[in-house]
């Protein structure tokens, strides 16, 4: 924000150093897999402001309703906020519906909820993971202003460069000669993350010290924490 | 229709220190059907009678829930008792939103007190016409709450609400002291004999016309309707009603009770010993 | 603002002795001032540096110097951060003071609200770090931040906790929290301490914290050698005010230091 047409140059008008900046970029990188019967969705768990690690354990996965679950980094006091937000609407849903929301209209809802904000965004990265009405996996990603797209794979975060060109390759086939893509299985998938990470981890520092892997089925929902590197 | 110079409106006293109006809309309660709640050291449940307003109607639902550890009994006016539970609902999401907890059954009930007491004293109001028995768990354990029309409220041990539930009340008078060391099954089945003593001979609780709520230590809110209430029906039928006593159908008091056929614009006896608690300006 | 003025270094204004643009339909008495920008604070004033605080077994423990620095000047030496809010609770916070006395007076008598209607649930940590959240997170979105970071220190559920809260609303909850310079130099010696010996108890808890505190008045310059340690277990808030750094550190090397005169 500029207020030097109040007289004098920024520099003259105040000695101290300190500004006002809403945002915050606080890392974090999360990817999405979906496969006929299942979805999984993973995050790592280290949470950054420059170059100071403020958590070795801040997972970003949020479970919203036992079909679905949310990844979401970026700006930490807009990504809370958010989940508040998100939240207390899925509980307002279910009062008036006595029913839990679907995954299809948690999506839309969120994709909604970012929009609201369009003029003053929560600086945020979504991915949305979830089994739908027909038991199938799914994966939407959002960009912070609430465009949403439906997926069958989708990193996100502060590692999105050296993680979404990998899945793009081994999930999707693609920018291979004659290459057909495999059939996503549980085991795949959890490969695939896994390895995502640990590579993301080796050349971002804004990723790292663990990864929280989340598979939901139409019978549930199991969690399992790996280790990454902690430098 | 019985009138006096004194029940036009909620904020004028009769010369006797009593306000109609307020007066009035606790008969509202009765013309409810019957509601229990009862706790334990651990639990609290709620059981309800649940009425279907005509042949082609399904049953009322009685039972809300508020939030994962509060849920909500009505007995009286049904879009009143919406009102309210929606404010009630807004809270706890309000609770969590800013202290990240569930909310306390005494923070709710202060709160749910002011609203209800601010429509007993506004020209512009009415008092709400709903009786609500409140069931929640927090941190100080089990709660029964009661409210009334006149914004009173109540902290009970146990409690019937609604149409002919003094017959409720006498089963729960005479079993007090057995439910502080109930279990959770135990207590429930309390509860539901306490609600079919309401009920007239020939009539029986059914998967139907009754819903059953339980909240206590380390369980979050369960509402059971229609088939899951059947394990806790089981046998019921079997069981001798007003605990055996003899006690004729005759209810103590004619004047309560009696649905539909009873003037609500009448005011209350002072002898109508069946009111819920005392009489209903109760000043304290 | 007016508006001739403030362009006026730049440009001419647009029509002089006139009525200004839209002023046809000002009545006086009128609040012509609507779209005039506020100005709200966007730095600091008197402000606290480092808060220190580390979960051990059994408790939390957290240190804070006393010192309300104006700018580079050691202008307040006895500016008192660190408060308990119930037996549940303690909050320490650096960043702007004022801030900090506006913030306590909210929660202080938010503690008395609750008290006089006596709802028994004290507020807990866990309650107050998300209620900050809150109030800060609303504060900067409406442009005029609580100039903050905020620690705070107690237990949630019967387990100890420790949260950090900033101006923008950025909160997490960990095993070490420290704002400010602690950011840069105590968390990694605590973080070293617990990889090297585990649990912490209470008495290693306390010489960290002290090293912690110690390190920050040798490197920071706006760090002061007096200092408060609140510490919070299941039986309740201890804080001890008025200690001293100064015994236990040596400034004999820094007649050898040369280089920056």
């Amino acid at each position: 924000m500029s207020l030097a047409v109040m007289g004098g140059a920024d520099y003259m008008r105040d000695p101290r150093k300190h500004h006002f900046h809403p945002y915050a970029d606080n890392g974090g990188t999360s990817v999405a897999i979906a496969g006929d019967d299942f979805v999984m969705i993973a995050s790592d768990t280290r949470l950054t402001r420059g170059f100071n690690i403020l958590s070795r354990d801040q997972g970003k996965v949020l479970g919203l309703t036992p079909k679905t679950m949310m990844a979401s980094s970026g700006c930490w006091a807009d990504v809370l906020t958010l989940k508040k937000v998100l939240n207390a609407r899925l509980t307002m849903y279910s009062h008036e519906h006595h029913d839990v929301m679907s995954t299809t209209a948690v999506a839309q809802l969120l994709s909604t909820m970012l929009y609201w904000r369009r003029f003053f965004p929560y600086y945020v990265s979504n991915i949305l993971a979830g089994i739908d009405e027909e038991g199938k996996g799914v994966v939407y990603h959002y960009d912070p202003v609430g465009h949403m797209e439906k997926l069958a794979f989708s990193a996100t975060g502060a590692s999105v460069a050296q993680i979404q060109p990998l899945l793009d390759n081994q999930i999707g086939a693609l920018n291979m000669k004659d290459a057909t893509p495999p059939t996503i299985t549980k085991e795949l998938a959890r490969q695939l993350i896994h390895d995502a990470f640990v590579s993301a981890a080796e050349r971002d520092i804004n990723t790292g010290d663990g990864i929280l892997i989340h598979t939901i089925t139409k019978d549930g929902r199991t969690d399992e924490k790996v280790k990454l590197r902690r430098d | 229709m019985f009138r006096n110079q004194y029940d036009n409106d909620v904020t004028v006293w009769s010369p006797q220190g009593r306000l109609h109006q307020v007066e009035y809309a606790m008969e509202a309660v009765k013309q409810g059907s019957a509601t229990v709640g009862v706790k334990s050291s651990t639990h609290a449940v709620l059981v309800a009678l649940k009425r279907a307003s005509s042949e082609l109607a399904a049953h009322q639902k009685k039972i809300m829930p508020l939030d994962k550890h509060i849920a909500v009994s009505i007995s009286g006016l049904t879009a009143d008792a919406r009102v309210l539970i929606r404010f009630m609902r807004t809270e706890c999401l309000n609770e969590h939103y800013a202290h990240d907890q569930a909310l306390s059954l005494d923070k709710l009930m202060e709160k749910v007190g002011v609203k209800m007491q601010v429509a007993t004293q506004r020209y512009d109001k009415r008092p709400y016409g709903v009786g609500l028995l409140i069931a929640g768990h927090d941190g100080d354990g089990p709660h029964i709450y009661q409210t009334c029309p006149s914004a009173n409220y109540y902290d009970c041990q146990a409690m019937g609400i609604g149409a002919r539930s003094q017959s409720a009340r006498t089963y729960l008078e005479r079993h007090l002291e057995e439910f502080s060391s109930s279990t959770r099954e135990e207590l429930i089945r309390h509860a539901l004999r306490a609600l079919r003593d309401t009920l007239p001979n020939d009539v029986e609780l059914t998967n139907k016309n009754c819903s059953v709520a339980v909240v206590g230590q380390g369980e979050d809110l369960s509402i059971y309707e229609d088939e899951d209430v059947n394990p806790y029906l089981e046998g019921l039928d079997q069981e001798e009603r007003r605990g055996g006593a003899g006690r004729s159908e005759a209810q103590p008091t004619p004047s309560d009770d009696t649905p539909a056929s009873t003037d609500t614009t009448q005011p209350p006896s002072s002898s109508s010993g069946d009111q819920p608690q005392g009489e209903s300006m109760d000043t304290d | 603002m007016d508006v001739g003025r403030m362009f006026g270094e730049v440009a001419p204004p647009l029509w002089s002795g006139g009525p200004a643009p839209g002023g046809f339909y000002s009545f006086p008495g009128t609040n012509n001032k609507q779209h005039e920008t506020k100005t709200h604070t966007m730095y600091p004033s008197t402000s606290g540096t480092s808060v220190v605080g580390l979960v051990y077994d059994g408790g939390v423990m957290l240190g804070a110097d006393t010192l309300g620095s104006y700018g580079s000047l050691a202008r307040f030496r006895n500016v008192e951060r660190t408060f308990k809010v119930t037996d549940k609770a303690v909050l320490t916070c650096s960043g702007d003071i004022a801030d900090y006395q506006f913030i306590r007076e909210v929660i202080e008598q938010k503690v008395r609200d609750d008290e006089i209607s006596g709802f028994t649930p004290v507020l807990n940590a866990g309650a107050l770090h998300c209620w900050l959240t809150r109030v800060l997170y609303n504060r900067r979105s409406r442009f005029d931040p609580l100039w903050l970071e905020c620690v705070v220190a107690g237990f949630k559920d019967d387990k100890p906790f420790l949260g950090y809260v900033d101006k923008i609303g950025t909160a997490f909850e960990a095993q070490e929290v420290a704002s400010g310079f602690g950011m840069h130099m105590a968390i990694p010696m605590i973080r070293e301490a617990r990889e090297k010996k585990g649990n912490l108890t209470r008495d290693d808890a306390r010489k960290l914290l002290v090293d912690c505190l110690k390190v920050l008045y040798y490197r920071d310059c706006r760090a002061h050698f007096k200092y408060q340690v609140a510490d919070v277990t299941a039986e309740g808030v201890k804080i001890e005010n008025d200690l001293n750094l100064k015994p236990d550190t040596s400034w004999s090397i820094a007649n050898f230091v040369r280089g920056y005169e």
